[in-house]
C-alpha cells in the first residue's frame, strides 16, 4: 500500500486525538444519551418507553421543581453577593502595604476552599444539631438562649447556613483573583486619587471598582453557573429528600433524587435539561444586564 | 473624618479605617478557623459530654472515638481509594491536557479552531447534565462499582488544557520545535523531550486543581460506586454521619481525618496553590 505523508500541521490531530475520544465516550454520549432519555419514561428494570414531551410538560407543573428553582437561586444569591462583596472589600483591604500578616491571612481565607464540600455539610449539620450541637451548647452556656432550638426544622435557617458554608467556601478564592486584579491597576492611578484628595473609602468606590468591574462581572457569571448547581452541601445537610420540607431542595439535588431514589430516569433527564436551560437564561439575563450596564 | 484620611497610605498611619480594617480582618479570620476548630476539639470528646456542654478544649476521648469508628469502617481504606483515584485521574489528565493543548498551540491544522471553540464551549455545560447517561454508560462498560468509573471521566478537563495551552504559547517558541526537527527529533519526541520540561511548572499547577477537584468529587461516587470497601472519602464520612446515628464524637473525628490530609498539604503547598491560582487571571 502506498503510504501518503501527512503535513506537518496535521500531526496536530494526532495530539489532540485521545483528549477528544475521552470526551466522545465519556462526555457528549452521556448528555445526548440523557437527553434521548428525557423524551422516555423508564425505571431502569422494564423497556424505556418512548412519552414525547410529557416529561417536559410535567416539569413545568412541578411544585418541588419550583421550589428546588427558588431555593437554588436564593441560596446562591445570597452566597454569591457576599462573596463578591467581602472579595473586593478584602482584596483592596490586603492591597494597602502597611496591613500586617497578608500572605497569612490571604491562605486562611482561601483554605475553606479546598475542603471537601461534604465534609463541610455534615460538620455544620452536627453544629446546629438540636440536642448534642456547639452552637445550641455554646448559646446555652452564655445564656442566650434557655433550651435547644431545633434549628433543622427552620427551612429559611437552614437555606442560610448553606449560603453561609457556601460564602466559607469561596470568599477567600475570590479574595485571591480580585489581590491579582488590583495589582494589575497601574499605581499612579491610585497615587494620583490619593494626591487629588480621595480617601481610602473613595479609592475603592471610584478607582478600583470600575477598573475591577470585568473581572467581578467573569467571576460573578462563573459564580452564577456553579450556585445553579449546588448539591453537596444540600444533600450533607438534608438528605436526599431536601429536609426540611423541601426547604434545602436544589435543583441537582431534585435531579438526583428523581433519578437514583425512585428510579424515575427519564423525568430525571428532563430536570437535567431544564436546569441546563435555566442555567443558559440567567447567564444571558446577567450579561444582558452588566453589558447595558457597560455601554452607558 | 480626619485629617488622616488625606495623607499617602505609604506613611504609616493608626486611623480610625486600620482599627476598624484589621477588625474585618480578624473576625473573618475567626469564621474560617473555628468550625474547623470546633471539629477537633469535638473530635476528642465523648459522645455524652459533647450532648451536654460547649466544649473548648481538647478532651481525652479520641483514641476510644477513633476506635469506635474503626470497629464499624476502615478510613485508612477510604483515604486509600480516594489517593489511588485521584492520582491516577490527576496524572492522566495531565498528560492528556498536556499533549492537546500542545496539539492546539504548535499545529495550523484545519479545524484548529473550530475544535478549540468547541473545547472552550463545553466548560458552560454543567457538569450534571449528562449523570443519567454516564450511570448508563458505565453499567453497559460493566464499570458500576469500579474506580475506573470515576477515573476515566475525570481525565476530561477542559479547562486545564486551556491553561496551559495559554501557558504554551507564552513560554514555548515554535524555534525549539524547529530545532528539534533538524536533529531529527520525531513530533512526539519533541514533546516529550523538549516541550514537556518547559511547560512541567504549569503541569503541575493544573494538577494541584484536578487532584483537588477528584478527591472532592461527591456527586459521581454517590451515584456510581456501591461497595463500602471501595467509596472515596468523601462517600465514606457521608455514610459515616447515617452508620454512627448519635455519636457525634465519632462523625467528628471521621470528618477530622478527612480534613487532615488537606490542612497538611495545604501547609507545606499552600504558597505554590495560591499562587497557580493567579496564573490565568492575571494573563487573560
Amino acid at each position: 500500500m502506498h503510504k501518503r505523508r501527512i503535513s506537518p500541521a496535521n500531526k496536530g490531530y494526532f495530539f489532540i486525538a485521545p483528549y477528544f475520544v475521552l470526551f466522545l465516550v465519556f462526555c457528549l454520549y452521556p448528555i445526548l444519551y440523557t437527553l434521548r432519555m428525557s423524551f422516555m419514561s423508564w425505571d431502569g428494570l422494564s423497556d424505556p418507553v418512548f412519552v414525547g414531551l410529557r416529561n417536559y410538560q410535567r416539569l413545568l407543573g412541578d411544585h418541588v421543581f419550583r421550589i428546588a428553582i427558588f431555593n437554588t437561586v436564593k441560596i446562591s444569591l445570597v452566597a454569591i453577593v457576599f462573596q463578591m462583596a467581602c472579595g473586593i472589600g478584602l482584596a483592596f483591604l490586603l492591597n494597602q502595604p502597611h496591613i500586617r500578616l497578608r500572605g497569612q491571612l490571604k491562605a486562611i481565607y482561601y483554605f475553606p476552599n479546598l475542603v471537601t464540600a461534604v465534609s463541610l455539610g455534615i460538620l455544620f449539620s452536627l453544629l446546629f444539631d438540636w440536642q448534642g450541637g456547639s452552637v445550641n451548647r455554646l448559646l446555652m452556656a452564655l445564656k442566650l438562649i434557655g433550651a435547644p432550638v431545633n434549628w433543622k426544622l427552620n427551612a429559611g435557617f437552614m437555606q442560610n447556613v448553606i449560603s453561609f458554608i457556601l460564602w466559607l467556601q469561596y470568599f477567600g478564592y475570590y479574595v485571591i483573583i480580585f489581590t491579582a486584579g488590583i495589582k494589575g491597576i497601574e499605581n499612579d492611578v491610585l497615587e494620583a486619587a490619593q494626591i487629588d484628595g480621595a480617601n481610602r473609602f473613595q479609592q475603592l468606590v471610584r478607582v478600583v471598582l470600575p477598573l475591577l468591574k470585568p473581572i467581578v462581572i467573569y467571576a460573578s457569571i462563573v459564580a452564577i453557573i456553579g450556585g445553579m448547581q449546588i448539591f453537596d452541601l444540600n444533600y450533607a445537610i438534608g438528605t436526599a429528600m431536601g429536609d426540611p420540607n423541601y426547604g434545602t431542595m436544589s435543583m441537582v439535588l431534585y435531579m438526583y433524587t428523581t433519578s437514583f431514589v425512585n428510579y424515575n430516569y427519564g423525568y430525571g433527564a428532563a430536570i437535567s435539561y431544564g436546569l441546563f436551560l435555566l442555567i443558559v437564561l440567567f447567564s444571558v439575563i446577567y450579561l444582558r444586564m452588566t453589558v447595558k450596564k457597560e455601554a452607558r | 473624618m480626619s485629617k488622616d484620611d488625606f495623607r499617602p497610605s505609604t506613611v504609616r498611619s493608626r486611623s480610625g479605617w486600620d482599627v476598624l480594617g484589621y477588625l474585618f480582618l480578624a473576625v473573618l479570620a475567626v469564621l474560617c478557623v473555628l468550625p474547623f476548630y470546633m471539629m477537633f476539639v469535638n473530635a476528642t470528646h465523648e459522645n455524652a459530654v459533647i450532648n451536654s456542654s460547649f466544649q473548648v478544649l481538647p478532651g481525652k476521648y479520641l483514641a476510644r472515638n477513633y476506635r469506635n469508628m474503626a470497629s464499624m469502617i476502615s478510613v485508612g481504606r477510604g483515604l486509600m481509594n480516594s489517593a489511588l483515584i485521584s492520582v491516577t485521574a490527576t496524572l492522566g489528565a495531565v498528560y492528556i491536557s498536556g499533549i492537546t493543548a500542545y496539539g492546539f498551540a504548535m499545529y495550523k491544522f484545519r479545524l484548529n479552531g473550530l475544535l478549540f471553540w468547541v473545547l472552550l464551549a463545553t466548560m458552560m455545560l454543567p457538569a450534571q447534565l449528562g449523570i443519567v447517561g454516564v450511570f448508563q454508560l458505565m453499567n453497559s462498560l460493566k464499570l458500576l462499582d469500579s474506580y475506573l468509573s470515576l477515573i476515566l471521566p475525570a481525565m476530561v478537563n477542559a479547562s486545564a488544557v486551556f491553561f496551559i495551552r495559554q501557558y504554551i504559547e507564552a513560554y514555548f517558541p515554535e524555534s525549539l520545535m524547529e530545532s528539534g526537527r533538524i536533529d531529527g527529533c520525531g513530533d512526539f519526541m519533541i514533546y516529550h523531550r523538549i516541550a514537556l520540561p518547559i511547560i512541567s511548572p504549569a503541569l503541575a499547577t493544573q494538577a494541584i486543581f484536578l487532584f483537588v477537584g477528584t478527591w472532592n468529587n461527591f456527586i459521581n461516587p454517590l451515584v456510581l460506586m456501591f461497595s463500602q470497601s471501595k467509596f472515596p472519602m468523601p462517600l465514606l464520612v457521608q455514610q459515616m454521619s447515617g452508620t454512627f446515628n448519635r455519636d457525634m464524637g465519632v462523625i467528628y473525628l471521621g470528618i477530622s481525618i478527612s480534613v487532615l490530609p488537606i490542612l497538611v498539604a495545604f501547609a507545606f503547598l499552600s504558597r505554590w496553590i495560591l499562587g497557580g491560582l493567579t496564573v490565568g487571571a492575571v494573563k487573560g
